[in-house]
C-alpha cells in the first residue's frame, strides 16, 4: 500500500516536471526548427520541432540587413562598455562598505538600502540623464545603470567572505587599501567578478527601457529596440518579403522566428557553461537575504 | 567674571582646535582609501537615484522644459487633484493593484512547488536537467518573450490558434480581449521566472536537517506530514522573506513587459500606472503630471512595503529591518 503510494506520488511528479521542461524548451525548438524550414511546409503547419525543407533563406535575409550589424554592433559595445564601468564602480564600492573599519560605513549602506524601496522614478530620471548631456550617447546607456543595489550587495556579501588574515598580510608588506584590493582581493575573487559581470552583461544585453527612454537617433538603436520594431511594430521592409515571394503572411512569421533566434542565440548557446555562475550568484544572495 | 568665562570659553575652543583637526586628520588618514574607491559609488547615488528624488519638486510646478526646473512656476498640489480628480484614476488604480495581486497570488507559490518536487528527485542527473532548463527563460529579454507571446497568440498562424483550429474551435484573437490580458502578463511572468526563483528555496532546503526527517519516518510520519511538519518550516524563513520582498513590490510591476504587451485596444485592463506616466511624461511631454503620478505610487508602494514588513515582524519574528 505504501509503495504504491510512493510510486504514484512519483510518476506525478516526474510527469510536472516534465511539463516544465517541455514548456520551456519547445518554442525555442519550433521557432529555430520554422525558420530553418522551407515556405510550402510552414504554411501546411507541418513543423513542430524539427525543420522540413532545411534552408537558411530567412538567416540570409536577417543578415545580410545592414541594419541588423548596426544593432548588434550597437549592444556588444553596450554591453563591453556598461559591463566594465559597472564593475569597476560596484567592486571599488562593495570592498570599501564590505571593511568594518570604514568610517560613515552603516550611514553609506543605509543610505544605498533606502534606493532599493524608494525612488524618483522615469521622469525625474530622465531629467537628471538629459541634464548631463546622456541622451543620444552611449553615456546614457552605460551611466544610469552603473551600480544594481542588488549586486552591490551581492558583491559586499562576496568580500565580507574573504578571511581577515589574508588582508593584514598585505598591510605587513606595506600596501594601503587601495593596494590590498587590487592585489589581493581581486585576484582572488575571479570567480565572484564573473558572477556579477554575467549579471550586469546579461542585463545590458537585454535592456529595453534605457534605450526607450534615452536614445533618440535609430543608428544608435540595439538589438532589443531593432528586434521590438521588426517584430511587435511588424514594420518588416515589404521589399525582403516579396523578393522570396510565397505567402506573405507565413513568410513573415519564419522572417520574425528567425530575428528572435538570430538576437536570442548568443545567450541560448553560452547558457550552458556560464549557468553555474549564475546560480552561485543567486545562491549567495539568497542565504544572506 | 565675564572676562575668565570668555577666556575658558577660548581656551576651550583653542583646546579643541587642538584635538579635532588630530581626529579629523585620523579620521582622513585611516580612511582615505576606503573613502576613494566608494566614491564613484557614491557620487552614483547621489546623481542617480538622489537627485531624481529631489527633481520631484517639478510634481509642484509647472515644469517647461526651456526655463528650468527653478524658473517654473509654482502649481501646489494642481497635478495631484488633476490625478485624483481624472476619470481614469480608479481604472488605472485597480488595474496595477489587480495585476500585481494575481501575480503575487500565481506567481508566488509557483516556484515554491517546483522547489518541493526538485528536492524529492533522487537522479541528480535528472534534478540537475530540469534545474538548468528552468533558470533559462530568466535571461531571455523582456522583449523576446513579449514577441514570442504576441506570435504564438497570433490569431493568424500562431501556435495556440492552430491548435484551437485544429481541436474544430474558432481562433481566439487573444491580445484584443481585455479579459485575457492578466493571464497572459502572469502566465509569461511565470514561464520566465520560476525556474530562477527555484534557488532560494532550493538553497534553504538543503539546510533542513535530514537527522528529522529519520526521526520523522521512525515516528510513522507520512510524505505529506513530514512536508508540513518538517519541510516547510525548514524553510518558513527564505518563504516569508520572500513574501514581504513580493507584496512590498505588488505595485512595482515592471514596466518593460506590460509596455510591451499591451496595446490601445485592452488599454481597460492593460493599462498599469507606469504605462500611463510614460505616455503622460514621455509621449505627450507633460513631465510634471507623469511623475507626480509616478510619486503618488511611489509613496503607496512604500507604505506597502513597510506594513509588509511590520506585520510580519510581529507576527512571524523574521523582517527585513
Amino acid at each position: 500500500m505504501k509503495l504504491e503510494r510512493l510510486s504514484l506520488y512519483h510518476v506525478v511528479s516526474t510527469a510536472v516536471l516534465l511539463l516544465v521542461v517541455v514548456v520551456t524548451l519547445y518554442p525555442f525548438l519550433h521557432m529555430l526548427a520554422v525558420s530553418l524550414s522551407g515556405d510550402a511546409y510552414v504554411m501546411r503547419n507541418e513543423v513542430t520541432i524539427l525543420p522540413k525543407g532545411l534552408n537558411f533563406n530567412m538567416y540570409e535575409i536577417v543578415l545580410g540587413d545592414p541594419k541588423m550589424w548596426n544593432a548588434i554592433k550597437n549592444t556588444v559595445v553596450y554591453t563591453a562598455v556598461g559591463t566594465t564601468i559597472a564593475l569597476i564602480v560596484t567592486s571599488m564600492g562593495a570592498y570599501s562598505l564590505s571593511r568594518t573599519n570604514m568610517a560613515f560605513r552603516k550611514g553609506l549602506m543605509m543610505m544605498i538600502v533606502f534606493t532599493m524601496f524608494f525612488g524618483g522614478g522615469m521622469i525625474p530620471t530622465f531629467l537628471v540623464v538629459r541634464s548631463l548631456g546622456f541622451v543620444d550617447t552611449l553615456w546614457g546607456m552605460v551611466i544610469p545603470g552603473a551600480v544594481s543595489t542588488w549586486n552591490l550587495i551581492l558583491m559586499r556579501t562576496f568580500f565580507s567572505g574573504i578571511p581577515k588574515e589574508l588582508e593584514e598580510s598585505g598591510r605587513m608588506d606595506g600596501l594601503n587599501d587601495l593596494g590590498i584590493f587590487l592585489r589581493i582581493i581581486v585576484p582572488l575573487s575571479k570567480a565572484s567578478f564573473a558572477t556579477i559581470a554575467l549579471f550586469y552583461a546579461v542585463g545590458l544585453w537585454n535592456n529595453f527601457i534605457y534605450p526607450l527612454l534615452y536614445l533618440r537617433t535609430p543608428d544608435l538603436f540595439p538589438l532589443q529596440v531593432l528586434l521590438r520594431n521588426l517584430v511587435l511594430a511588424g514594420s518588416v521592409s515589404s521589399g525582403d518579403v516579396t523578393r522570396i515571394g510565397g505567402d506573405n503572411q507565413i513568410v513573415e512569421e519564419s522572417l520574425k522566428y528567425a530575428t528572435i533566434m538570430v538576437s536570442t542565440l548568443p545567450i541560448l548557446i553560452v547558457y550552458p557553461f556560464i549557468q553555474k555562475y549564475f546560480v552561485k550568484g543567486a545562491m549567495i544572495g539568497a542565504v544572506k537575504g | 567674571m565675564a572676562h575668565t568665562s570668555v577666556t575658558s570659553g577660548m581656551e576651550e575652543a583653542l583646546v579643541l582646535n587642538r584635538r579635532r583637526p588630530g581626529k579629523l586628520r585620523r579620521l582622513w588618514r585611516n580612511n582615505k582609501y576606503l573613502w576613494l574607491m566608494f566614491l564613484p559609488c557614491l557620487i552614483y547615488y547621489l546623481v542617480f537615484r538622489y537627485a531624481p528624488m529631489f527633481g520631484l519638486v517639478i510634481t509642484f510646478k509647472n515644469y517647461n522644459l526651456f526655463r528650468g526646473v527653478w524658473a517654473s512656476d509654482w502649481v501646489g498640489f494642481k497635478y495631484y487633484r488633476m490625478f485624483l480628480e481624472n476619470p481614469d484614476f480608479l481604472l488605472l488604480m485597480k488595474n496595477t493593484f489587480l495585476l500585481g495581486i494575481m501575480n503575487l497570488a500565481l506567481g508566488f507559490p509557483a516556484p515554491i512547488i517546483l522547489a518541493l518536487l526538485l528536492n524529492e528527485v533522487r537522479k541528480a542527473a535528472f534534478k540537475r536537467f530540469v534545474q538548468t532548463v528552468s533558470y533559462l527563460p530568466h535571461f531571455i529579454s523582456n522583449v523576446i518573450v513579449a514577441s514570442m507571446v504576441i506570435m504564438f497568440l497570433s490569431p493568424t498562424g500562431g501556435l495556440i490558434n492552430e491548435l484551437i483550429t485544429a481541436l474544430g474551435f474558432e481562433p481566439i484573437n487573444f491580445m484584443n480581449e481585455p479579459g485575457m490580458f492578466r493571464w497572459i502578463y502572469v502566465l509569461s511572468e511565470i514561464w520566465q521566472h520560476i525556474g530562477w526563483e527555484t534557488i532560494i528555496y532550493l538553497a534553504a532546503l538543503t539546510a533542513v536537517d535530514p537527522q528529522l526527517y529519520e526521526a520523522a519516518s521512525i515516528d510513522g510520519a507520512s510524505r505529506m506530514r513530514k512536508l508540513w511538519h518538517v519541510t516547510l518550516p525548514g524553510i518558513s524563513f527564505a518563504i516569508v522573506i520572500t513574501l514581504i520582498l513580493n507584496i512590498g513590490s505588488v505595485l512595482e510591476i515592471g514596466f518593460e513587459k506590460v509596455f510591451l504587451l499591451q496595446n490601445p485596444a485592452i488599454y481597460e485592463t492593460a493599462d498599469i500606472i507606469s504605462t500611463y506616466v510614460y505616455r503622460i511624461g514621455m509621449e505627450q511631454g507633460n513631465f510634471s503630471y507623469g511623475a507626480a503620478i509616478d510619486l503618488f505610487m511611489g509613496i503607496i508602494s512604500l507604505i506597502f512595503i513597510y506594513t509588509a514588513n511590520f506585520v510580519s515582524r510581529r507576527v512571524s519574528e523574521t523582517s527585513l529591518w
